[in-house]
């Protein structure tokens, strides 16, 4: 729901670290994007290509890693997807569980020229 | 050529959030950020705290809305110390709204600040603010069924207030059900029922608030 601010401050940390290495051109950023942040990757890539116009990231292609919710289930230890339907532990059936994966929100690399 | 990265995206915010953290334990204030719906009892809540803990801490309020400062002037016909931030179509507090209204604000003068996020059960999950806890609030109009609907934010839960439990009897909320669905995956969040319009509940709530300041009070202590 908040993808512009996101955007802003994804461009803002890739443009950094493209400079720090004294890139010319970004060409791919990676980014690892969990389930659970509510952060839509299309909206995303829409607002880039609006936002990098006339930077170092203009054309650059973002390519997302999605992390779906993931879980460890308290009673038997099974680590599990959590689906939007089922929570319960597919193995013993419990619901007693703790959520492990699916708020990552972070830029694993970027390729540059 | 390959650069290897792993920051969070919202690595800005984040450092800007510990700048505040900082700032706010060196003040000693214990900060809460209150998140829930539009119009699940935030402000009302507030109230009821100002009156309960009045004479034990002294308090404030930082009241972000996406627009007007109705809120800002309820709470400061109450005697509360309240600054309003208008984020103006934006649908979350993030950490650098928060700081300059902590540059506003009488630091030495306050104890506990109430940060009231925008009505969202959604986006203020993903803005660290610098506070030192968050608490959920949903009233039981919004249905029981919401901890598996919007899981970021009752997983970040410290506590889950449930208000307005005066509607009880004539919403289909099942307590027994929310409970069970909620503490699933969230077992460490304190737990409390509250009608922040009758006053029901709130001397456990208050107690919860001034444990926790003395907990902050003494750990600051110790450093």
């Amino acid at each position: 729901m908040h993808e512009m601010s996101v955007t802003m401050s994804l461009l803002d940390l890739v443009l950094k670290e493209a400079a720090k290495a004294g890139a010319s051109k970004i060409k791919t950023v990676n980014i690892v994007l969990g389930a659970m942040t509510g952060i839509i990757d299309r909206y995303v890539q829409a607002n880039f290509e609006l936002l990098s116009q006339n930077t170092l990231a203009e054309g650059a292609s973002l390519s997302f890693r999605n992390v779906l919710q993931q879980a460890r289930c308290r009673h038997c230890a099974h680590t599990f997807q959590i689906s939007d339907f089922e929570w319960n532990c597919p193995r013993c059936q419990s619901s007693e569980i703790e959520i492990t994966g699916g708020n990552e929100l972070y830029v694993e690399s970027i390729e540059v020229e | 050529m390959e650069i290897k990265v792993l920051k969070d995206i919202l690595s800005a915010n984040n450092q800007i959030a510990a700048q505040n953290r900082q700032l706010l334990a060196s003040k000693r204030i214990m900060a809460i950020n209150l998140m829930s719906s539009p119009g699940s009892g935030k402000t009302t809540l507030i109230l009821r705290t100002f009156e309960k803990l009045k004479d034990k801490a002294r308090m404030a309020v930082i009241e972000g809305d996406v627009s007007s400062s109705i809120d800002a002037e309820k709470l400061g016909r109450a005697g509360v110390t309240a600054i309003q931030i208008n984020t103006g179509g934006g649908c979350h507090l993030d950490a650098s709204m928060v700081n300059s209204a902590l540059l506003n604000l009488p630091l030495d003068d306050i104890d506990i600040l109430f940060i009231e996020n925008v009505g969202n059960l959604i986006c203020p999950g993903g803005f660290d603010l610098g506070e030192y806890l968050k608490v959920v609030i949903l009233s039981t109009p919004e249905g029981d069924d919401k901890p598996h609907k919007y899981p970021l934010l009752f997983t970040q839960a410290n506590a889950l207030v449930i208000n307005k439990t005066d509607l009880l009897p004539h919403v289909s909320f099942d307590l027994a059900a929310f409970t069970r669905t909620f503490q699933s995956f969230n077992q460490r969040a304190a737990l409390f029922t509250v009608s922040a319009f009758t006053g029901e509940g709130i001397e456990e709530w208050g107690k919860w608030v001034m444990d926790n300041l003395r907990k902050l009070r003494t750990a600051n202590k110790s450093k």
